[in-house]
């Protein structure tokens, strides 16, 4: 198809020098984007980090990203409102339960409470008309010792109990990003957030 | 620097991934039990370097279902073949607590009809890596109320066996060894479903180093950029775009524009059955490789499998 146009040195051949040859730069379009457009980005999405009041140590609750609080019902009803989050908070207790992971979590638990205290924290969660009415987080999980492998494992039982109730990915991504946040309160062991 | 052809001993890759695996599992084994503790998928895949992240590019998340308190251990083998060239990469990395991850990896790449029209039938380029993680803040998924990202600082130290051709890299002020340091931010926008992650890199490699590092005209490292974006589509499946900006230490050199090199990129589905395993197949465009002896893109199919203890 072609020459060869390198050919290999004899053992031990006097090295050949080359000169430097002068470098001229060729403007593309995609070197423009690479010289200018990607690094961009990058700085974007790092000095978003680097500005975020999150990463002032101690900001007791970080500015909400998604600045729709509890008034839009969107998500509440897309969850299938009170009846919904009712037959889902019944399920998500039952896996919990039955979950090696998170059943010690849960042994000692008055369930009905816990029922009545999760559909309303969800409820409020999801932009629905409630008020969640238990203990903050960081009070009532304080008597466990929580990892984040086990907030995770309560995560993945939520997605189970989501997906049995036939809930859309993407309507679950939605809940659980407003949830996500709670791991600030809930886990309580090692350097559970920075 | 002489240009004696003396080869350089062959590097022997399969004994110390073995002794690596065996050692890392021999030293953590009474300490704690392998993690399991992570999202699935929030481990990324494994990189063709070795490191957690997509396909070509390292994330800011360490690998394997390991969080906080755990320890946990991945192993890949990746395979991409475009039009002319073949490359394998086989990969461990053990990652603990979610703070740091050490990764090695063997990658093979054969030159196909370039080897023959340089003289070197059967020629492959071989290259052992290194890479060392260090997540410095933030978590990706859990922070979804806020834009602070996932940090991360790695290195990658890299060391070529480039065969037959070792002489004429060499003559072309290329070096055998070189390591790359990269910063990695990433953030998954949860309610969305969208992983971004962005990279930059100090690099002096040519052709991520199976050419070699630097060349006669450029000898310093230069920062590039590095960007992916993933969609999920499901709990274990994940659709996503790469691009991976490279220097081109060795245009022009003695051969002109012969070894001029392209930006790598590709557009990955990444599937994850269950949290042991991982399969990801991808289009990849590497561009040129060696242009002189054949001037076409190089584009084809890649395929990595990840297993996770």
């Amino acid at each position: 198809m072609s020459q060869p146009l390198m050919t290999r040195p004899a053992p031990c051949a006097a090295a050949p020098t080359f000169r430097t040859p002068i470098r001229t730069p060729i403007r593309t379009p995609l070197r423009t984007i690479r010289a200018w457009v990607l690094p961009l980005w990058l700085g974007v999405i790092g000095g978003w980090g680097a500005c975020s009041p999150a990463l002032a140590a101690d900001a007791g609750s970080p500015p909400a990203l998604a600045a729709v609080p509890a008034a839009d019902p969107a998500l509440y009803l897309a969850l299938g409102a009170d009846p919904g989050l009712n037959a889902l908070v019944s399920d998500f207790i039952a896996r919990l339960q039955a979950d090696a992971r998170t059943a010690p979590f849960f042994a000692k638990s008055d369930l009905s409470r816990l029922k009545t205290q999760l559909v309303s924290q969800l409820c409020a969660v999801s932009g629905g008309p409630c008020r969640y009415a238990g203990g903050d987080m960081k009070t009532v999980h304080s008597a466990m010792d929580i990892r984040k492998g086990d907030f995770n494992a309560l995560v993945e039982v939520l997605q189970q109990s989501l997906s049995a109730r036939d809930v859309p990915f993407a309507v679950q991504n939605r809940l659980l990003a407003r949830l996500a946040p709670m791991h600030r309160d809930i886990i309580n062991t090692g350097g559970a957030s920075e | 620097m002489t240009l004696c052809a003396r080869r350089p001993s062959p590097l022997r890759p399969t004994p110390w991934l073995a002794a690596f695996i065996a050692g890392w599992g021999l030293a953590l084994s009474p300490i704690a039990q392998a993690g399991q503790g992570k999202l699935l998928l929030t481990g990324g895949v494994s990189s063709i370097d070795g490191a957690a992240g997509g396909g070509l590019t390292p994330w800011a998340l360490t690998g394997s279902s390991a969080t906080e308190g755990e320890i946990g251990a991945t192993a890949s083998l990746t395979r991409a073949r475009t039009q002319d060239y073949g490359f394998t990469s086989q990969a461990v990395a053990a990652t603990w607590s979610d703070r740091v991850e050490v990764s090695l990896a063997h990658q093979r790449f054969d030159t196909g009809p370039t080897g023959p029209a340089l003289g070197l039938p059967g020629l492959v380029l071989q290259q052992d890596i290194l890479g060392l993680k260090w997540h410095v803040a933030g978590d990706a998924v859990l922070d979804s109320d806020t834009w602070q990202p996932q940090w991360a600082l790695g290195a990658e130290f890299k060391r070529t066996d480039a065969g037959g051709l070792a002489p004429t890299l060499a003559s072309l002020g290329a070096r055998t060894h070189g390591t790359d340091l990269y910063l990695s931010v990433t953030k998954l926008l949860l309610a969305q479903g969208v992983l971004l992650n962005g990279t930059l890199r100090a690099t002096q490699a040519n052709q991520n180093g199976l050419l070699g590092f630097g060349g006669t005209a450029q000898r310093r490292p230069r920062l590039q950029p590095e960007v992916s974006a993933a969609w999920l589509l499901h709990r274990t499946l994940a659709v996503g775009a790469e691009y991976r900006a490279k220097p081109d230490n060795l245009n022009p050199s003695a051969l002109g524009a012969g070894l001029r090199e392209d930006d790598w990129k590709d557009l990955f589905v990444a599937w994850a059955p269950s949290r042991r395993a991982s399969l990801t197949l991808a289009w990849v465009d590497l561009g040129r490789i060696v242009p002189a002896v054949v001037s076409r893109r190089q584009t084809g199919a890649y395929v990595s499998l990840q297993l996770a203890l």
